[in-house]
C-alpha cells in the first residue's frame, strides 16, 4: 500500500469538501478498495471514509412505500432490516461471507458496478433510484458497462430508493472460485409490467432482458419464457464458463425466479 | 472395548491447544533483533530476455540496504535436484540450471529477477519499483506437446530440447505389452488430463536467515516438511556452508501437502543474504507470491489403454503420459512421474502384462513437484477411470470386474517391479459395499429423480506405496538422498522422556501418536512423553514428512530405540532387584521378577541411571538414552475402496457430492481418531481437485488462476459427511510397529469415484458421455451433455 491521507467526515457536506482534493477516493466498507490497495493497483492521495455519516446509514420506508437504503448501509444491515423487501434482503444475505457483509456497502457495491456483483442487478430489475449529494439518477441511466457508472468524481452515493414490487426474486448461479454471481438474475414485478436485470454474464455489465420482460408482463409464468433465447454474443467468456454456458444460465435462472415469485 | 491411551487409543491431539489459540510458533512469529525484509522482484512474463537491470535509483531509495540480482550469485550452486532419472535409452535426463535469481533470462511467471532488502517490506517494495528492468518478452512454450515438436522455443538454450526425459518402464516388456493389446478380445481407451494444482497450505511459505559472524553460524528458519534436507540440499550444493555451521529450523508448520517438501530459491536468498549483510533477512509469502512460486501438483496429460481376454480378465495395460515439469526441475520432481506413478500402474489387479511411457517436458510454467499423493493419485485415477469405461463397454457391473481381477495372494511381485506384502482387497470391498449402503442406491437415485437431479454412483479402489525404500534400492533409481529416519528417545532422570524424531509433523498429530507407541511399549502414561522435532541442531539427522512415511519409517525408528532402552533399563533393573536380567519383565511401567513378587518401577530405574550410585559401572554406562535409525526393507502398501454418489443438476451442471463413503486398509492403526481426520483431509483435497480446482494458464504462459478470486477451494459446503471406516486390517509385514500410513489416501482415493459417479449420474440420464476431464466444473459438464 502506498501512503495516503485519512479523513473521517460526519456529514455528507463535508465529505464532500474532503473528495475535493485531486485523486481523493472515497471509502465504504472497504471490500474491494483496500484489496486494491494493497496490490498497489489504485494509489489515493486521500481516504475519505464515509462510515462517520449517519445520514448515510440504515433503511427506512419512503413517502411512497419505497425501501431507502443510506448509502453506506452494510449489506448485513440489508440483511436483517430490509424486511419490507424480501427479495432484496436475501440478495444482500448471500453476498460474500459474513466479513464482508458486516463491511461492505450497498454504496461502494453500485459505485464499483462489478460486472458480476450482486446489487446491480436488484437496482436496475427494480428501476431504483440513485441518490448522491448532487442529484437523483435512474438505475436506468446509472449503469453504463462493466466498472463504470453515471457518477461523476467525488460524487457520492448517499441512498439508493428501491420501490417495492409485488413479486421478487433473485437467482444467483456462483462462479466456484469467487462465489461472486457467475450470472444473477433479478426478476421483479410491478403493476406495471415485470422488470429483468441480469449480472454475471455479459460484457457490458448488467443488463435488462427485455424480451423475458415482455414476455412476463403477459404472463407472468416460466412457461412464458419457453420460446425465448439468449445470445451467447457479447457475454464474458473466461475459465469458469463459456458465453454460450451463461447464456444458456441466463434462461434457467430467470425461470427459476419467476417460480419461485 | 476401545483403549484410552496407547496404541488404538483416539488420544485427544495435544497440539491442538496451541494450533487453536494462537499460540503456535510459526515462521512468521520469528522476529529477530536487527532483521531486514526481503521482497522479490518477480517476472511477469513467462519468458523474456533480461536485457539490463538498472538498480542504482532504488539503491538510493529510503531505507534499502542491498539489492541483490541475479549477477551476486555467480559463483554460486543451482538450486539441486535431488533424482535423476534415466530414460529409455540408458541416457540420464536433461537437468538445466537453476540459479537462486534469474541469471540471463526468466522462465516462468514469478521467476524471482532481483531482491530487495530494506528496512521495512514497504520500503522494499518501494524500491523495487523503482528498479529499471530491460526485458525483451521471448515466446513461451505452455502447452507440453507443443513444446516438444519441432522448432519449439526452448525454455534452456543449453538443453537440446524441452524433453527433459522420456521414460519407459518396464521397457523390456513393451513388447510383450505391444503384442497383448494387438490380440485382446477387447480394448479400451481413455484420454485424460489429471489437472494442474497449487496445494495452498494455509501458512505461505517463509524464510528467515540469520548469521552469527562470533562463531560463523548460518541458521534457516523455514517453513519446511524436512529441515536436514534442506540443510544438505542447500548447505552443501548451493551456497557450500558446512553442516555444522548450519542450523535449519522449521517450527509449527501450518501444512505442506508436499510443496514445503522442497528446497526453494528464497530459503537460499535469506540464508546468503544474511551473511552478506550481516544482518537477518526475512521473507514472508503474499498469497500471490505463492501461487506463482510454491511447487505446483499434478499436471499430467495420459492416454491409457486396458486390453480384457474374452472372460473379462485384464490382460495388459500401456499408458502413455506427458508430465510438465515446470520450467525448472524443484527438489523431487522427476521421480514424482516416474517411480511413484509407473510402479503403481499395477493398482489392485493381477493384469500381468504393464508398460509406462512418461514423457517430462519443460514448460514456462511454475515447476511442478509432489502434491499430497504424489504420481499415485495420477496412477490411480487413470487405472479406475479407464476400469471403468471398460465396464461400460463391456456391459458389466464395474464392482464385478474390479472383483473379478483382485490380486489375492500375498505376498505377490507386480509386473512394475514392486512387491506388495499385504492385503485383502475383498475384504475392503465388502466393507465398501456395507457402509456405502450400496443397496440402497436405487432408491436413492429413484429420489433424486423426482426432485428433477440425475443420480450417479462412482465406486473405484486404489493402492498406494509408502514410507519409500530402501535407500541402496531408490539409489539405483536415481535418488540422490537416503530414505530411512531416525530417532533419540532421551529418558530423563525422572522418567520422562523426550523422543527426537526426524519427521517432521505440520498438522498429522505426531506429537500426540508418537508418544502412544512409547507409552504402550513402556507402560507408562503418554503424557510423560514429548515429541522434539523440525530443528537440525536437537534432533538426529532424519529426513522429514512426506509420503505418509512417519509413522511407518521414523516410527520404526522410535520403536528400535526404545526396544534399546528396554534393554538397558532391564539390565539396570536386574542390578536393583538382584536377579538375573533374563527373569525382568516389564508391565505396566514396573519392572518384575519372573514368578516373584519383586518390583521396582520405571522411575526408580531411570533415576538409578542418572544418579548411578548403586549401578553396574562395570557393565554398563550410566544415563538413558538411545538412537535409532531404521531403513526399511520395502513400501508399504496402503490400499481401500471408496464410494462416491453425486447429484447433477441437468440444467446447470453443476455437481455436488451427497454422500462418499471410504473404507481403507492401513494396517495397525496409532490412533483412530487422527487416522479419521487425516482421510477426511484427503478426501476433501480429493474432491477439490474432482470438482473445483484448476491451475490455468493462457498460451502466453500468464496464470489465469492467480488467486483465490479465479482458484477454486473446497470448501465445508463443498463436501458431505464423509463414512470412513479403517477396521479392515493386514498389517505392514516388514516394519515392527505393522503400520501402513495413511496421510495421503484420501487424495489418491477419491478423485476417480467423482468422476466415475458423474458420468454415471449423466448416463443415467441418456446422456452418451464417457469421460470429463476434471475439475468437473458446471460449465464442462453442461457442455459435455450437450455435446454428446
Ligand atoms: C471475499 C469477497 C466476496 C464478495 N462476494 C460478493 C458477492 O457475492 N456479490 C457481490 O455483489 N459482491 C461481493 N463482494 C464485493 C462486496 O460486496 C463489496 O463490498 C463491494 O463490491 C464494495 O463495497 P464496499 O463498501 O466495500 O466499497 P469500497 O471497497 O470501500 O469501495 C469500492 C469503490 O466504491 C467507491 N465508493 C464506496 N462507497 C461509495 C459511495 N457511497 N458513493 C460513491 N462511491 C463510493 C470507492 O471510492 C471505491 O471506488 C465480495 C467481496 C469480497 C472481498
Amino acid at each position: 500500500m502506498y501512503n495516503f491521507d485519512f479523513e473521517k467526515p460526519s456529514t455528507i457536506a463535508d465529505a464532500v469538501a474532503a473528495l475535493a482534493t485531486e485523486d481523493a477516493q472515497a471509502l465504504g466498507g472497504g471490500q474491494t478498495l483496500l484489496p486494491t490497495m494493497k496490490q498497489r493497483l489504485a494509489s489515493p492521495s486521500k481516504i475519505v471514509s464515509l462510515s462517520g455519516i449517519s445520514e448515510m446509514q440504515g433503511v427506512c420506508k419512503g413517502d411512497d412505500g419505497s425501501v431507502c437504503i443510506g448509502g453506506a448501509t452494510t449489506h448485513a444491515t440489508v440483511a436483517a432490516s430490509a424486511s419490507e423487501y424480501p427479495a432484496l434482503a436475501a440478495l444482500a444475505s448471500n453476498i460474500g461471507d459474513p466479513a464482508v457483509r458486516n463491511r461492505g456497502t450497498i454504496g461502494g457495491s453500485l459505485a464499483n458496478n462489478d460486472p458480476a456483483a450482486c446489487y446491480p442487478s436488484a437496482a436496475l430489475a427494480s428501476g431504483a433510484t440513485i441518490v448522491t449529494n448532487a442529484r437523483q439518477i435512474a438505475a436506468d441511466d446509472y449503469f453504463q458497462g462493466m466498472f463504470t457508472t453515471a457518477l461523476n468524481e467525488g460524487e457520492i452515493i448517499t441512498e439508493v430508493r428501491f420501490p417495492v414490487p409485488e413479486a421478487a426474486n433473485y437467482q444467483k448461479f456462483e462462479q466456484p472460485a469467487s462465489r461472486f454471481a457467475m450470472v444473477g438474475v433479478f426478476v421483479a414485478k410491478y403493476a406495471d409490467g415485470v422488470r429483468v436485470a441480469v449480472t454475471g454474464a455479459s460484457e457490458e455489465g448488467v443488463f435488462r432482458w427485455t424480451e423475458a420482460e415482455a414476455a412476463l408482463s403477459a404472463d407472468f409464468s416460466a412457461h412464458a419464457l419457453e420460446g425465448l433465447s439468449v445470445s451467447g454474443e457479447g457475454m464474458i467468456n473466461d475459465l469458469h464458463g463459456s458465453g454460450e454456458y451463461r447464456a444458456h444460465l441466463v434462461k434457467v435462472l430467470t425461470k427459476r425466479a419467476v417460480a419461485a415469485c | 472395548m476401545p483403549k484410552d491411551s496407547g496404541i488404538g487409543a483416539s488420544s485427544k491431539r495435544r497440539e491442538d491447544v496451541r494450533f487453536l489459540t494462537g499460540t503456535g510458533q510459526y515462521t512468521d512469529d520469528i522476529n529477530i533483533h536487527g532483521q531486514t525484509y526481503v521482497y522479490f522482484l518477480r517476472s511477469d512474463v513467462a519468458h523474456g530476455k533480461i536485457n539490463n537491470i538498472d538498480t542504482s535509483a532504488a539503491a538510493a531509495m529510503p531505507g534499502v540496504v542491498r539489492i541483490f540480482t541475479g549477477a551476486d550469485f555467480e559463483g554460486i550452486g543451482s538450486i539441486p535436484c535431488g533424482w535423476q532419472v534415466t530414460d529409455r535409452h540408458g541416457e540420464p535426463m536433461q537437468e538445466p540450471a537453476h540459479p537462486v535469481l534469474a541469471q540471463g533470462k526468466v522462465r516462468h511467471v514469478g521467476d524471482p529477477i532481483a531482491a530487495v532488502v530494506a528496512e521495512s517490506l514497504e520500503q522494499a517494495r518501494d524500491a523495487a519499483e523503482a528498479i529499471d528492468l530491460d526485458i525483451e518478452e521471448l515466446p513461451a512454450v505452455v502447452d507440453m506437446k507443443a513444446a516438444l515438436s519441432d522448432g519449439a522455443t526452448k525454455v534452456h538454450d543449453d538443453l537440446s530440447s524441452n524433453l527433459c526425459y522420456d521414460w519407459g518402464f518396464v521397457e523390456e516388456n513393451k513388447g510383450a505389452v505391444d503384442e497383448a493389446i494387438k490380440n485382446a478380445a477387447h480394448v479400451t481407451t481413455l484420454e485424460l488430463v489429471n489437472n494442474r494444482l497449487v496445494a495452498n497450505p494455509m501458512e505461505p511459505r517463509v524464510a528467515v536467515g540469520d548469521y552469527n559472524r562470533a562463531n560463523d553460524e548460518s541458521t534457516l528458519f523455514t517453513t519446511s516438511q524436512n529441515p536436514h534436507v534442506i540443510r544438505l540440499l542447500m548447505g552443501a550444493f548451493v551456497l557450500g556452508i558446512p553442516e555444522h555451521k548450519l542450523r535449519v529450523v522449521a517450527p509449527d508448520v501450518g501444512g505442506g501437502f508436499g510443496t514445503k517438501i522442497f528446497h526453494y530459491a528464497e530459503e537460499a536468498f535469506c540464508t546468503f543474504a544474511a551473511r552478506q549483510i550481516n544482518r537477518p533477512v526475512k521473507w514472508t509469502a503474499s498469497r500471490s507470491e505463492a501461487f506463482m512460486s510454491d511447487a505446483h501438483g499434478r499436471d499430467h496429460v495420459t492416454k491409457i489403454e486396458l486390453a480384457l481376454d474374452a472372460d473379462n480378465n485384464f490382460t495388459a495395460v500401456r499408458t502413455e503420459t506427458y508430465a510438465n515439469m515446470g520450467a525448472y526441475l524443484s527438489t523431487f520432481a522427476p521421480s514424482v512421474p516416474t517411480w511413484l506413478h509407473g510402479t503403481l500402474m499395477a493398482g489392485n489387479y493381477k493384469t500381468p502384462l504393464i508398460y509406462v511411457n512418461v514423457k517430462a517436458v519443460f514448460t514456462n510454467t511454475v515447476p511442478v513437484d509432489a502434491y499430497r499423493g504424489a504420481g499415485r493419485p495420477e496412477a490411480t485415477y487413470q487405472l479406475e477411470r479407464v476400469i471403468d469405461k471398460a465396464a461400460r463397454e463391456l456391459g458389466v457391473d464395474p464392482i464385478a470386474l474390479r472383483r473379478q481381477n483382485f490380486i489375492t495372494e500375498f505376498p505377490y511381485a507386480t509386473p512394475v517391479a514392486v512387491e506388495y506384502d499385504t492385503g485383502n482387497y475383498p475384504a475392503t470391498m465388502d466393507k465398501l459395499e456395507e457402509i456405502a449402503d450400496l443397496s440402497g442406491f436405487d432408491a436413492r437415485r429413484k429420489a433424486s429423480e423426482a426432485k428433477g437431479k440425475l443420480r450417479g454412483l462412482g465406486v473405484n479402489c486404489y493402492i498406494e506405496a509408502c514410507g519409500i525404500a530402501p535407500s541402496n534400492l531408490v539409489g539405483q533409481l536415481g535418488a540422490r538422498a537416503g530414505l530411512y529416519d531416525a530417532a533419540t528417545v532421551r529418558v530423563n532422570a525422572t522418567g520422562t522422556i523426550s523422543v527426537m524424531v526426524g519427521a517432521h509433523s505440520h498438522g498429522q498429530g505426531h506429537e500426540t501418536a508418537f508418544p502412544q507407541v512409547v507409552a504402550e511399549m513402556l507402560g507408562i502414561d503418554e503424557n510423560m512423553i514429548d515429541i522434539v522435532h523440525g530443528d537440525s541442531s536437537k534432533i538426529p539427522f532424519g529426513m522429514g514428512t512426506y509420503g505418509s512415511r512417519s509413522i511407518a519409517v521414523c516410527g520404526s525408528a522410535m520403536v528400535r530405540a526404545t526396544e534399546k532402552i528396554i534393554n538397558k533399563a532391564k539390565k539396570i533393573a536386574s542390578h536393583l532387584l538382584e536377579a538375573s536380567e533374563a527373569d525382568i519383565e516389564l508391565k505396566d511401567g514396573q519392572f518384575s521378577v519372573a514368578g516373584t513378587d519383586k518390583s521396582v518401577a520405571w522411575g526408580d530405574v531411570t533415576l538409578a541411571a542418572y544418579v548411578p550410585h548403586n549401578y553396574p559401572l562395570e557393565d554398563i554406562e550410566p544415563g538413558l538414552e538411545e538412537t535409532a535409525f531404521y531403513d526399511p526393507s520395502n513400501f508399504t502398501y496402503p490400499s481401500g475402496a471408496y464410494a462416491c454418489e453425486v447429484e447433477v443438476d441437468p440444467e446447470t451442471g453443476k455437481v455436488t457430492i451427497e454422500r462418499f463413503a471410504a473404507a481403507d486398509d492401513f494396517g495397525n492403526v496409532i490412533n483412530p481418531m487422527i487416522v479419521t481426520g487425516q482421510v477426511h483431509g484427503g478426501i476433501g483435497q480429493g474432491i477439490g481437485q474432482a470438482l473445483l480446482e484448476n491451475c490455468a494458464y493462457d498460451e502466453n504462459g500468464q496464470l489465469l488462476s492467480a488467486s483465490y478470486m479465479d482458484y477454486a477451494m473446497p470448501r465445508a459446503s463443498d463436501v458431505p459427511f464423509y463414512t470412513v471406516d479403517h477396521s479392515c486390517q493386514t498389517p505392514c509385514t516388514h516394519n515392527p510397529l505393522g503400520v501402513k500410513g495413511c496421510g495421503e489416501a484420501g487424495a489418491i482415493g477419491s478423485p476417480p469415484s467423482v468422476v466415475n459417479a458423474v458420468v454415471d449420474a449423466l448416463q443415467s440420464g441418456g446422456h452418451n458421455v464417457t469421460h470429463i476431464d476434471m475439475p468437473v466444473s458446471p460449465s464442462r459438464v453442461w457442455a459435455a451433455m450437450n455435446n454428446a
